[in-house]
């Protein structure tokens, strides 16, 4: 009978101690600024209870705290002064993952993912955010995501740090057990890096010759910019590149914008939306200076996180009179590069990739951005590949950005589940569409049996250029 | 166990319109432990309600003033499917859409498919003597249960009925199923399981207004057909309904009609014709039949997310779970309109048109002042109306808190004396939901009442 461990940080001991109309429990009750869940977006929830069974929280606890519904229940107590922002309440908010399944469910419509990103705005705003959040965002939110040359050097140390053996070293030496919880875990998840880095621009990669026509027919080239991003390029160089090269052969110029920078996506999911919206107008900058203009021009994203921020740029700048109107504009022209990809006739891929792969959806993806059909589509041009679907492959699998990092218990318990889902399908590898979820998974799997591929997830654009460049290969 | 005032926050509601915060909640793991607590309960005098998911429409999870919930999130293994005799058995916090993906595998499926199939559990589901589309040729949850263990008041455990189909003696089983988790608490369920149809066809019947589509399901049935369900939809929740999700309804439409048909090939494929000559004949506009699982998924989806969709159009609403005899639809659904007039409510219509269980649906902002009793008011003359015409209260979702107020329309005092009397036999303490289904008894009124706010007039609407 025991409760998600929260610790018992009390503010009121006794039922009694909550007050009934109009009274607020205290001064700090009530949300306050103007970065605030919205009434009329809190009210919208009726609840009836149809998310629950989406929440991965909910269904791996199985109370009510750690639901979706509980948590605008907690949200509307606040509102209504009914409680204050307690530890004990930014407790349970911080258990959310993000992941939106709810949101593509709630047959009302609640927009949770806005109304849970305010809702950390206003727990940073007073303070109120746990230790280990505030600690991510610090050394990692804010003080590495949003500077390119720090990040770099970082992941220079970390080449090294694996390289050297040094790695091994430590892991040997215990030195990790006098690093505090969130570090040990951090340590652990550290990826294999994909080498070399990605460099972003400032070039364009040229669109290659058609195959259908043999050249490259001047109507069907078209410029499009891609968004490098903070750890993707340094952490999944191939994937970008994968990107690259599969977009070039479908008739591509592909831009990658110098002066453009993270996203902000969890910078966002944190509640630091100053961050975040520092960094969307920056991009704003970069990717708007550059091919606005043309026709068919997108901006375009291998990262379902990011891809999912970008479209609510407008959202996130609606107040803001200068960039108000070019971050909507920049939010229309966000694709998710597996949307491109099926959106356009696709260059049929030639080589065959003879496997027989699962999809994870990326909640961003699939539940953000209601994108699952595509991805599958794209899997489904490949000749010889064999797509078998996993039970609940929409679930978030436990890395939701920073979260593994927050709450590293209940995101291996998460992750768990998602690893038997995935080897009852019998699958020899892994396919999905956001880096995120490609190292939370990849970690899973580090300790399973078979050849290396199974233990390495791929990104939809890795199998797809797979194909391309099997097409060289001779037959067979 | 929650016992922290800011966590048993998310335990005050349910489903439904009321509110009451419990004492405690507790999740037990298993039998033993649900049954220890009752008894540590009976022996302090503490007012007990079971919960199960807490999407119930009535209040039915709600605790009593100073009681406490058992929650049974925890207490969800499918324990056993019997694929010979057809039946499971189940804990009763299994989730009651879980139940039939499972059971899928095997050749078969649940039958009752409330539209909140995919979060409420078999326990609710047997509390509340659950329906659904499907209950139209199937029977609702009390045709499907055939055994239960059952925690009494104070923690005595019992068995009713058995997994078989004949049972001798008093039909306990039969009187337990609806009994709003006054009577005990199933911690052990067996239930009855139905081999998957070999065919299914869905339509679509789409009507320029209520009254040809009403005449539609009056010529279905006159027809002998007994579709597997017959469902309607009217224009304003078509429009919720689209809102957020597309369902394939248009938008222009004055009702619509979703008919299931299921069976063998043969039989399927002669009824069909049957049936869209019925539609046509009533005046349909379009007729769209679904073959592939895909497009009778998408036709569902609208239907089974219609009362959560109503969110898009106003944050409350009250549903009101009328019966009235098929043939007088027309008269009941005219009636709903003149009282969405007489009392300015908003009143949206989907529902079980194949057994006459009306759903209308006064949809308000518990903030705009008055607003909340005008909607009472007008579902109260609703439901005299339904009784007036022959009717009853409530199709599936129980009377709980919600209704209790209505029922002396239908019973005299004799007659609810006589129900006491058989729930006094199960629990003479009267410590499980108490004050809940009858008039008397305690009353709920929350202590805890939502601080009305200011909100622009017609934000919602």
């Amino acid at each position: 009978m025991a409760q998600p461990e929260t610790p018992a940080r009390s503010t009121t001991p006794h039922p009694d101690a909550l007050q009934p109309v109009g009274e607020p429990l205290n001064s700090e009750a009530g949300f306050s600024g103007v970065d605030v869940p919205s009434e009329a977006d809190l009210y919208r929830c009726v609840h009836c209870g149809l998310c629950l069974s989406s929440c991965p929280t909910y269904t791996t606890l199985k109370v009510e705290t750690e639901s979706p519904r509980g948590r605008i229940a907690l949200m509307r107590a606040v509102h209504e002064g009914r409680a204050g922002i307690s530890d004990r309440i930014v407790s349970h908010w911080e258990m959310c993952l993000q992941c939106r399944a709810c949101e593509a469910v709630c047959p009302s419509g609640v927009p949770y993912g806005r109304i849970m990103e305010y809702t950390r705005a206003q727990t940073l705003a007073r303070d109120k955010r746990g230790a280990a959040l505030k600690r991510v965002d610090r050394f990692f939110l804010r003080g590495a995501l949003p500077h390119p040359r720090r990040l770099r050097l970082g992941f220079q140390l970390l080449r090294i740090y694996q390289r050297t053996g040094l790695r091994r070293i430590v892991r040997a030496s215990r030195l990790l057990r006098l690093l505090p919880g969130t570090l040990r875990h951090m340590e652990a998840q550290l990826p294999a890096l994909r080498e070399p880095f990605f460099n972003a621009g400032p070039r364009v990669y040229p669109a290659q010759p058609r195959q259908a026509s043999g050249e490259a027919a001047p109507g069907t080239t078209r410029t499009v910019a891609l968004l490098s991003g903070c750890v993707m390029p340094l952490m999944q160089g191939d994937t970008m590149r994968a990107a690259v090269r599969v977009l070039t052969r479908n008739g591509c110029n592909v831009d990658v914008p110098s002066g453009q920078v993270c996203c902000g996506a969890l910078n966002l999911h944190a509640g630091d939306l100053e961050t975040a919206r520092r960094l969307a107008r920056r991009n704003i900058d970069a990717f708007l200076a550059t091919g606005a203009g043309n026709e068919g021009y997108r901006i375009i994203t291998a990262s379902a996180g990011c891809g999912s921020n970008m479209k609510e740029y407008g959202e996130l700048l609606k107040n803001d009179p200068q960039y108000a109107e070019p971050a909507r504009r920049f939010a229309r022209m966000t694709m998710d590069i597996t949307e491109f990809l099926a959106s356009l006739p696709l260059e049929p891929p030639g080589g065959r990739v003879g496997r027989r792969v699962t999809y994870q959806d990326p909640c961003h993806l699939a539940h953000a951005q209601r994108i699952t059909g595509q991805p599958r589509e794209v899997l489904k041009a490949i000749p010889g590949l064999e797509l078998v679907e996993m039970e609940a492959s929409s679930m978030c699998c436990g890395g939701a950005g920073f979260y593994s990092m927050v709450q590293p218990d209940l995101s291996a318990q998460i992750l768990t589940t998602k690893l038997g889902n995935i080897q009852a399908t019998g699958a020899e590898q892994v396919v999905t569409a956001n880096p995120g979820c490609m190292m939370q998974i990849e970690e899973g799997l580090r300790s399973s049996d078979g050849p290396a591929r199974a233990r390495r997830v791929s990104h939809v654009v890795d199998i797809l250029d797979e194909a391309y460049r099997a097409e060289k290969a001779p037959p067979g | 166990m929650i016992f922290h005032p800011e966590d048993l926050l998310v335990y005050e509601y349910d489903g439904s319109v009321d509110r009451s915060m419990p004492r405690a909640v507790v999740l037990p793991a298993n039998e033993d432990e649900v049954s220890r607590t009752l008894a540590l309960a009976y022996r302090e005098g503490v007012p007990v309600a079971g919960r199960g998911s807490g999407t119930g429409l009535s209040g039915g999870a709600l605790a009593a003033p100073g009681g406490i919930q058992i929650s049974f999130t925890r207490m969800n293994r499918i324990l056993q499917v019997d694929t010979e005799n057809r039946t499971a058995t189940i804990e009763p916090g299994v989730i009651n859409l879980d139940l039939d993906t499972h059971v899928r595998k095997f050749g078969m499926r649940y039958a009752p498919d409330p539209s909140s199939q995919k979060a409420c559990s078999l326990g609710g589901n047997i509390a509340e003597n659950a329906g659904g589309p499907h209950c139209l040729a199937y029977g609702t949850t009390t045709n499907h249960v055939l055994g239960m263990r059952v925690a009494l008041e104070d923690g005595a455990m019992v068995n009713l009925g058995s997994g078989a189909r004949e049972i001798p003696g008093y039909d306990l089983r039969g009187v337990f199923v609806g009994s709003e988790g006054t009577f005990g608490i199933a911690t052990r369920i067996t239930v009855r399981l139905l081999p998957l149809p070999e065919t299914v066809k869905t339509f679509l019947g789409v009507f320029p207004d209520i009254d040809s589509a009403c005449s539609a399901v009056s010529a279905v049935i006159g027809h002998g057909i007994v579709p597997a369900a017959l469902e309607m939809i009217d224009a304003l929740s078509i429009r919720a309904v689209q809102n957020v999700t597309d369902a394939g309804y248009p938008e222009d439409a004055g009702a619509v009609l979703l008919i299931e048909l299921e069976g063998l090939w043969e039989e399927v494929d002669e009824v069909s014709r049957e049936v869209e000559s019925a539609l046509w004949e009533t005046g349909a506009s379009d007729v769209r039949v679904a073959e592939e699982d895909s497009e009778r998924e998408r036709l569902w989806l609208g239907r089974k997310t219609a009362f959560g969709a109503f969110g898009t159009i106003a944050p409350n609403y009250y549903l009101v779970d009328g019966v009235v005899p098929r043939t007088r639809l027309t008269q009941v659904l005219r009636k709903v309109s003149e009282v969405s007039e007489k009392y300015g409510i908003i009143i949206a219509n989907v529902f079980h048109a194949g057994d006459g269980n009306l759903h209308p649906c006064m949809l308000f902002d518990e903030r705009e002042p008055g607003v909340k009793e005008r909607a009472m008011a007008g579902a109260a003359e609703l439901m005299e109306y339904c009784v007036e015409m022959g009717g009853s209260l409530s199709g599936e979702h129980g009377i709980g808190l919600e209704k209790k107020q209505f029922m002396p329309l239908v019973y005299t005092e004799r007659d609810m004396d006589t129900m006491k009397l058989v729930r006094d036999a199960f629990a003479p303490a009267n410590r499980l939901n108490p004050g809940k289904i009858f008039p008397d008894g305690e009353s709920y009124e929350p202590a805890l009442q939502r601080t009305p706010t200011q909100v622009d007039p017609g934000m919602y609407v």
